[in-house]
């Protein structure tokens, strides 16, 4: 999408926006709100030095939620219907806000239901810089991936096969609209380049030992993406490591999670802190405002403007400004994460996070990697977590894991069939040090996190 | 197997005159035009172009209320080009003759290098002559607004009436009516109706200050009043309730190697990710899986026998014809211990010179097929139960599952347990804590030592992610003891 067809697709959709909320009251909504987005995409994978699949991506949708007054008039509470379309035809638009209103006939009246307050829409929307298209042709996008999937396959020979290298590019435009007034528009662009090859030790018999790992860098920029040489390069490296894993032997030790796994322990957190299950009452960390959670050290805070940033937005999907804000402070929870449903519910205010954080940060305690693995002196260093062995009532925690065995802050074999299991009420407050790491790829930013006394099982 | 007799009625005419009529007219695109459009693919191994329109119901329940609802429409047509092992892809959100086009030139760039030049005329052949595993009628249509909600409501009342210390009820019903159809560049034009209904009932409990939370459900291809026979919704409502208490009283669970028991049904998810994904065609020609080059090798016990099976009547991951056209199949992929076959899809099938065994499937329109499971199950043996658990001195009991996942390239798989209790000396004790278990997939079925004669079919909930699609599926499985899985729970064993 070009920036001619950027200001075209910002004004159909503002029109669109302006009609489902026009259509919704026609048939009898008092309040509406509606989320519309268009965009397109390239994707090419190569596989061993030939290309596996181009695709065009083009996508566009309409989401509408419209609340309406039952037999009280309103004051018990308003009821609520949805319906989304992947069709903007005028037909279908209305289609889909009578599918929404005809469904509010039939809920029930929910004192908690509607839009969030009129005077906490966003007023001053700045400029965050998040749209950056890439004119990618597709025999440029082959001959980046091919490059870049080389690269690995030539590192070392015990690259023995490619699990495919690529390049994704989408950029688009969504437009946020509700019935206080409020139209927002965030145009955003979204590159990656990945890679991910096998490695085999040449000693191995059969099909014995392979191990996979991948490695990938994303941008707002197509110019800020790490160069295809240096994702292929850190691709192979990182699965020649994983070369002759083995099976720990069953054991309490202390853990060190890299960056990228690090992140889905703040995931655990902001489940747990919730609005929907704070109200819900199924969390391990109910009533925990103003609770000490975490160590001292520990601050999480949201920073919604970062220029360029995967996780900035200037409002959230209700219109609400977003800004920055402390969720931990000296370990001690300082607020939830709610939408405005989920605040009445709690009879608290929106934080503006109706869609999701906002660039959620946690401050690094000063260590790099090498001081973190010195720290952790002897333990296992974990590099991937699979399945979801997540209990978010109790916080019981059990996990599939692979990474290394370290003495004396030496990384010593790699290690996989393994699992690592607490509780995450306990494991929060065992985090010793957050490194400065930090890994930029996501909307949630942390450095690799040590946490002590947890329990490896294994053979 | 006897629970699972099939009674297949012919897919009449009227599905792809319906599919027709329903995805094609309203654009009014003819088969001329549909000659036209692959003019514009000549030089394909394999091309097709897939219609699809889904509308999309659901209903959820919470605090006593109907709190929402959702409707969702939503239809286009995705365009493929295979040239060799290349694929070209591009689709579109509206069904014209100008989107199709546009959409199969973009897919056709693919086929630069591959033009062959031969120009054949496309002409329709009619896939009519096909089993059916399901009815057609919309679910959606097949009870009133009020008659859905009365689900909901019979759910929460049931749930609460189950015992004192439920504290909050949320349930949710959902139910989907898909048309497909599918041109290839053989002429095949076929087509399918496929309804799909679930129902999901999550409780809370309390007591003296400890909370749980535990859900079920089910569903198939059916039309809602599913739901409202054989007491199915008590049933949910009782058994969600049921593993919330039981787990209320759950100790920490052991870690490390256990021998150990797996319940009949949805323990099944073993299969789908110990062996399941790493039979799936794709990855086996690109030479990634564990399983790779594996067919003929032992690599389960003795009287391990594990099928995919798209073809049992009205079940969740059962399809008439895959989303390529195939019809569906029963593919016996590991057969009394000895690795048979593999999953295929049409382009994967082609280049390891097999022939499809009806399991591409797609997540919609705008995305691409690829092999992927139906209904994955393991047959029965002989064993009681009973027995089985008898056996064991020392180890665990897991009946129920949350999700897994796999690493095909290594193997290894994690599914992790919600309802699991110690064994001790032969009797079931305590229940335990969940725990996820972790294994390596080409050696896990050679430790079965003992197979139950209670083999069953999760209740229908299922979902299945790869590669960012997610496609409905079924499990199964009979009891059956595992010696040696690793336990990841925090009670470290003296």
């Amino acid at each position: 999408m070009d920036a001619m067809d950027i200001r075209q697709t910002e004004n159909e959709l503002r029109e669109v926006s302006e009609r489902v909320l026009k259509l919704a009251k026609k048939y009898g909504a008092s309040a509406a709100d509606v989320s519309l987005n268009k965009g397109t995409g390239l994707s090419v994978e190569i596989h061993n030095g030939s290309v596996d699949k181009l695709e065009y991506n083009r996508d566009q949708g309409l989401s509408l939620s419209v609340y309406m007054q039952g037999k009280s008039g309103g004051i018990a509470g308003l009821k609520t219907g949805s319906a989304t379309s992947s069709d903007l035809s005028p037909q279908a638009i209305e289609d889909t806000v009578r599918a929404a209103c005809n469904i509010a006939k039939f809920t029930g009246e929910d004192q908690y239901a509607g839009l969030a307050d009129a005077e906490l829409m966003a007023t001053e929307v700045v400029d965050l810089d998040l749209y950056h298209p890439w004119d990618l042709q597709a025999e440029r996008a082959i001959e980046i991936a091919t490059e870049c999937e080389q690269l690995a396959l030539d590192f070392d020979e015990r690259i023995i096969n490619s699990d495919g290298a690529g390049i994704n590019t989408y950029s688009g435009i969504s437009v946020i609209a509700n019935t206080h007034g409020f139209t927002g528009v965030i145009p955003s662009s979204r590159h990656s380049i990945s890679c991910s090859v096998i490695a085999q030790d040449p000693n191995a018999n059969n099909k014995e030992g392979m191990q996979r790992d991948y490695w990938y860098s994303n941008s707002r920029l197509s110019e800020k993406l790490e160069s295809a040489q240096a994702v292929g390069k850190k691709a192979a490296e990182r699965a020649l490591k994983r070369i002759n894993s083995q099976q720990l032997g069953t054991r309490q030790a202390n853990v060190l999670y890299s960056p990228e796994m690090a992140r889905s322990l703040i995931g655990h957190f902001n489940s747990a802190i919730s609005g929907s299950s704070q109200y819900r009452q199924s969390t391990f960390l109910l009533d925990c405002v103003d609770q000490q959670v975490f160590p001292e050290f520990i601050r999480l805070h949201e920073q919604p403007h970062i220029p360029q940033a995967f996780g900035s937005c200037c409002f959230d999907k209700e219109g609400v400004a977003t800004k920055n804000r402390d969720i931990v402070a000296d370990g001690i929870v300082q607020n939830y994460i709610m939408s405005s449903y989920s605040a009445r519910q709690l009879g608290l205010q929106t934080t503006a996070n109706s869609g999701g954080t906002h660039n959620l940060t946690l401050d690094s305690t000063g260590q790099n990697f090498a001081e973190l693995l010195a720290m952790l002196d002897t333990g296992l260093l974990v590099t991937e977590l699979i399945g979801s062995g997540i209990n978010g009532m109790t916080g019981d925690y059990s996990r599939g894991a692979a990474g290394f065995w370290v003495e004396n802050g030496e990384i010593q074999y790699p290690v996989e069939e393994i699992t690592i299991a607490g509780n995450l009420k306990e494991m929060f407050k065992q985090i010793v040090a957050v490194g400065n790491d930090v890994d930029y790829r996501s909307g949630t930013r942390t450095g690799s996190i040590l946490i002590e006394g947890m329990t490896i099982a294994g053979s | 197997m006897g629970i699972f007799l099939i009674k297949s009625h012919t897919m009449s005419q009227s599905i792809l005159q319906q599919s027709r009529q329903h995805l094609l007219e309203p654009a009014g695109i003819s088969e001329t035009q549909l000659d036209q459009v692959f003019s514009h693919l000549q030089g394909a191994d394999l091309a097709d172009l897939y219609f699809q329109s889904t509308r999309f119901e659901s209903w959820m329940l919470e605090e006593g209320i109907i709190k929402n609802g959702s409707y969702s429409i939503e239809q286009g047509v995705g365009v493929r080009m295979v040239v060799g092992e290349q694929t070209g892809f591009a689709y579109s959100d509206e069904i014209t003759l100008d989107s199709l086009t546009a959409s199969a030139k973009a897919a056709a760039a693919i086929g630069k290098s591959g033009q062959t030049g031969k120009v054949k005329a496309w002409q329709a052949r009619e896939q009519t002559n096909l089993n059916s595993f399901y009815g057609v009628d919309n679910p959606l249509a097949s009870m009133t607004e009020d008659e859905k909600i009365a689900l909901l409501n019979l759910a929460d009342k049931e749930a609460r009436a189950a015992s004192p210390y439920v504290q909050q009820v949320i349930a949710n019903i959902a139910g989907v009516h898909e048309h497909i159809l599918v041109a290839d560049n053989e002429g095949n034009l076929s087509a399918d109706i496929r309804p799909l209904v679930r129902m999901n009932i999550t409780v809370i409990v309390e007591k003296d200050g400890k909370r749980e939370t535990a859900g079920t459900g089910g569903g198939g291809r059916f039309g809602f009043d599913y739901f409202t026979q054989a007491d199915r919704i008590r049933n949910y409502a009782n058994e969600a309730v049921r593993q919330a208490l039981v787990n209320l009283d759950a100790v920490a669970a052991p870690a490390g190697s256990q021998t150990v028991v797996l319940g009949s049904g949805w323990p099944g998810v073993l299969l789908h990710e110990a062996v399941g994904h790493g039979l799936e065609g794709d990855f086996n020609r690109k030479g990634t899986s564990a399983f790779s080059g594996r067919i003929g090798e032992k690599v389960a016990a003795k009287g391990v026998t594990v099928v995919d099976d798209g073809t049992l009547e009205n079940r969740r991951g059962s399809l008439s014809i895959d989303d390529e056209g195939t019809p569906t199949n029963c593919t016996t992929l590991i057969e009394d211990g000895i690795l048979k076959g593999y999953m295929q899809d049409k382009l994967n099938a082609r280049l390891m010179g097999e022939q499809s065994t009806g399991n591409g499937r797609r997540e919609s329109y705008s995305h691409l097929p690829m092999p992927r499971m139906t209904n994955t199950y393991m047959l029965a043996g002989e064993l009681d139960p009973e027995e089985i658990i008898a056996s064991v001195d020392n180890g665990l009991y897991a009946v129920n599952f949350g999700g897994g996942q796999v690493d095909i390239t290594s193997g290894k798989f994690v599914f992790s347990a919600s309802e699991a209790y110690l064994i001790e000396n032969g009797k079931v004790t305590r229940p335990v804590k969940g725990a996820t278990l972790i294994g390596n997939g080409p050696d896990v079925l050679t430790r079965v030592s003992m197979i139950g004669n209670d083999l069953a079919l999760d209740k229908g909930v299922g979902m299945c992610g790869k590669a960012g699609q997610s496609v409905p599926v079924g499990v199964g499985q009979p009891t059956m003891k595992i010696d040696g899985l690793t336990v990841g729970g925090t009670e470290v064993q003296a």
